[in-house]
């Protein structure tokens, strides 16, 4: 067991670092530590595709589809330096680290050529839709219906909670494709365009006064065949696949960004005397504690390598990242006090730990609910018997 | 890097784990409490094992062998609530080795190993000092600020005491200074983290084994016509217990291994590790009687003998507010 890196690992570590930091403190400085996921995007835009030009955009994919081929302890490294760097949240994250993987894991050469290099050139921005009004914990009660019309998809239906689709090129839908069916039966995986008339968006205003998510009406739109991954029927299986990839290397470098937010927090602490109060202190010490057993619990899950069968760490870590960020942003606005609640006049958004406070309470949620979390990790997990269900 | 247990790492846990399995069921646990220790099995895990020497160099006799692998072999002792005295042994071992002393080494250390002389630990303060198997031990390693002594037991005062936990009683230590070892506060430094690893990888064993147990219960237990473990409230709260019993696992390994690399996160890390497996493990254990329902608030049953270990753990070489507001000094850079 082992808990440092190669020294040819290291080198790499100083290599991401220098390129971030001269890119965050120079053309980049504009975008630097942006704490939401929708300010600036035409900027982000512009990372993305500066990312690339470095080889830098999907750097765990195969060379020949535009990444490096770089091992596991390197994509750690990079998502590591990256956030410490302060460089934006990734607009492209769901196509890089989402669909990219599922791609390359299930789908035909045809639909790789045609969509992986644009994912890699930061070209096409990806998004993601699966939740509907009726289908949120309960995702398979999906509704949305896609028929083939002539060579072609026709998708009526709307999708909810769809993360930054405003921004987005493209999406990934789960559509029902067979008629009669109901549950895990009779979905397929779609690649649709979000640049036509059949399909409306409509940003959704979040607590923190943002809207980072939107509702997306399909009213008649359209994708060619072909744009259908795996077999028609089986998206089900396509989409618990690109979960999996979800729990991935990107976890490590969210750790940084937990970690400039505890930071912040101590920060505060410090300014307001309330590092000198046991109580503040014992609650820091917990927070501290939390962040580091976070990083371990994840090299921990990297070590277990495959991303099929969850072990322990991995089948815990999301409700467990999910509930330390909660309880850092109720750290935060009990350091802060008033001065928490309040913001200049002419502020856009909130400081840094007030958006963390309100933000926070989503990470609950998105992704599968804490509840969820658990009846997975009590079914999964431990083997309890499932609770009883209803006719799905 | 790879943050996880190595082939060699895994065998020693599938032996100590099958050796305790084997040798230290309930009932031979529960026999050894009339005694406050089970010196047969110490032997055992001394000898047959070959566990006595476990982290003493090789050229010494031992396995030479590391902070991790005495993680793994605590864990399993820990799991079935073996009633030896592995935490005075590993903490005397890491004092003994920090000091260099080579005479008091010769003198102690091949009797050690054989598990013919058991050393208990404690800390100097106050009006005599609450020793874990201090009436069952051979010889005393006692721990002050300015460093280590070791005492024959035979030259201190000591007054067995009825205790919570009856698998490593506490008795009322009086005892004058005895010979120090050399090396400063080393020895002692060494000691104690052997001594809160060695608690901490317990109390993850223990919690685990807790749990497992609890679990086995939820679905073999029926009301209302199913296993009681198919009830959310039931399945959530053994969830959290779950969650928490990853970090604790966690804890356990980044401490062990950031001891052994030497890494700059070792002090934080065994606090961490101390605190917060110490806090899992009541809390699995306190479920563990709750989830049992009256069963569970048995004699019979095992459920308190749990319950009481991690109590017990939880209270040696200070408690979760002591480590935690330890934290809080290295995270806001105060001088310790």
């Amino acid at each position: 067991m082992k808990l440092g890196f190669s020294d040819m690992e290291e080198a790499f570590r100083r290599e991401c670092a220098s390129w971030f930091e001269d890119q965050m403190s120079g053309e980049f400085a504009d975008i630097r530590g942006i704490a939401n996921l929708v300010d600036k995007p035409e900027r982000r835009k512009a990372w993305e595709r500066r990312l690339a030009e470095h080889r830098y955009s999907c750097i765990g994919w195969p060379i020949a589809w535009g990444g490096r081929d770089a091992t596991l302890n390197e994509q750690v490294i990079f998502a590591e330096e990256y956030a410490r760097a302060g460089a934006p949240n990734r607009l492209n994250h769901m196509g890089v680290e989402l669909l990219g993987p599922t791609l390359l894991a299930l789908g035909s050469s045809e639909q790789k050529a045609r969509f992986l290099p644009a994912i890699a050139e930061g070209t096409a921005i990806w998004c993601q839709g699966y939740s509907e009004p009726g289908a949120g914990s309960d995702l398979a009660a999906i509704r949305t219906r896609a028929r083939r019309d002539d060579g072609e998809w026709v998708i009526e239906g709307q999708k909810i909670w769809t993360s930054l689709a405003q921004f987005a090129d493209m999406i990934f839908v789960l559509a029902r494709t067979e008629d009669g069916t109901s549950g895990r039966e009779g979905l397929s995986f779609l690649l649709v365009d979000l640049d036509q008339p059949g399909i409306e968006i409509r940003p959704i205003r979040q607590i923190n006064g943002e809207a980072e998510f939107n509702e997306v009406f399909f009213d008649g739109a359209r994708c060619p065949v072909e744009n259908m991954v795996g077999a028609e029927g089986e998206g089900w299986t396509v989409s618990t696949t690109l979960l999996s990839f979800e729990r991935g290397i990107s976890t490590l470098g969210q750790q940084m960004q937990f970690r400039n937010e505890l930071d912040a927090v101590i920060a505060a602490a410090r300014r307001n005397g309330k590092t000198a109060d046991p109580v503040f202190r014992q609650r820091l010490a917990e927070a501290e504690i939390g962040l580091r057993l976070m990083r371990y619990g994840a090299l921990r899950m990297l070590a277990d390598g495959k991303g099929g069968a969850l072990a322990g760490a991995a089948l815990t870590y999301k409700i467990q990242w999910a509930s330390w960020r909660r309880a850092l942003g109720e750290l935060a606005m009990d350091v802060l006090g008033q001065e928490g609640e309040i913001a200049p006049a002419d502020a856009e958004g909130w400081p840094l730990l007030t958006n963390l406070y309100l933000y926070s309470r989503a990470d609950t949620i998105y992704g599968g609910t804490n509840q969820i979390q658990r009846n997975l990790i009590a079914e999964r997990g431990l083997g309890l018997p499932r609770e009883p269900r209803g006719n799905a | 890097m790879a943050f996880a247990l190595d082939e060699q790492q895994q065998m020693i846990a599938e032996t100590a784990s099958a050796f305790f399995a084997e040798n230290a069921a309930s009932e031979r646990t529960r026999a050894a409490m009339a005694h406050g220790i089970d010196r047969d099995l110490w032997r055992a895990y001394c000898r047959e094992l070959g566990f006595g020497g476990l982290m003493v160099p090789e050229d010494l006799g031992g396995a030479g062998l590391g902070h991790v692998e005495l993680a793994v072999v605590a864990e399993e002792a820990g799991r079935t609530l073996a009633a030896i005295p592995l935490l005075g042994h590993a903490m005397a071992t890491a004092a003994l080795l920090a000091s260099e002393d080579r005479a008091a080494i010769a003198m102690h250390l091949p009797a050690m190993m054989a598990g013919d002389r058991v050393v208990a630990a404690g800390e100097r303060g106050g009006e005599g000092m609450l020793v874990p198997h201090g009436s069952q031990c051979d010889l005393l390693l006692l721990l002050g600020e300015d460093g280590a002594d070791l005492i024959d037991a035979g030259a201190a005062t000591v007054e067995p005491m009825k205790s919570l936990d009856e698998t490593r009683p506490l008795a009322r230590v009086h005892a004058s200074a005895g010979d120090p070892l050399p090396g400063g506060t080393e020895p002692c430094e060494a000691a104690r983290a052997a001594g809160v690893l060695c608690l901490a990888a317990e109390a993850l064993g223990g919690a685990q084994e807790a749990l497992d147990r609890t679990i086995a219960f939820a679905k073999e237990r029926e009301q209302f016509g199913r296993a009681v473990g198919s009830f959310q409230a039931y399945k959530h709260r053994l969830a959290d217990r779950a969650v928490e019993i990853e970090q604790a696992r966690s804890a356990v390994w980044w401490a062990a291994c950031a001891l052994d690399e030497g890494h700059e996160t070792g002090a934080l890390a065994l606090h961490a590790a101390k605190s917060f497996c110490a806090d899992t493990y009541l809390r699995v254990a306190g479920d563990m009687i709750q989830l049992h329902g009256g069963i569970g608030f048995t004699w019979e049953h095992d459920a308190h003998l749990f319950f009481k270990r991690a109590r017990a753990i939880a209270n040696m070489l200070g408690d979760g507010p002591h480590h935690r507001e330890r934290v809080a000094r290295i995270m806001l850079d105060e001088a310790a």
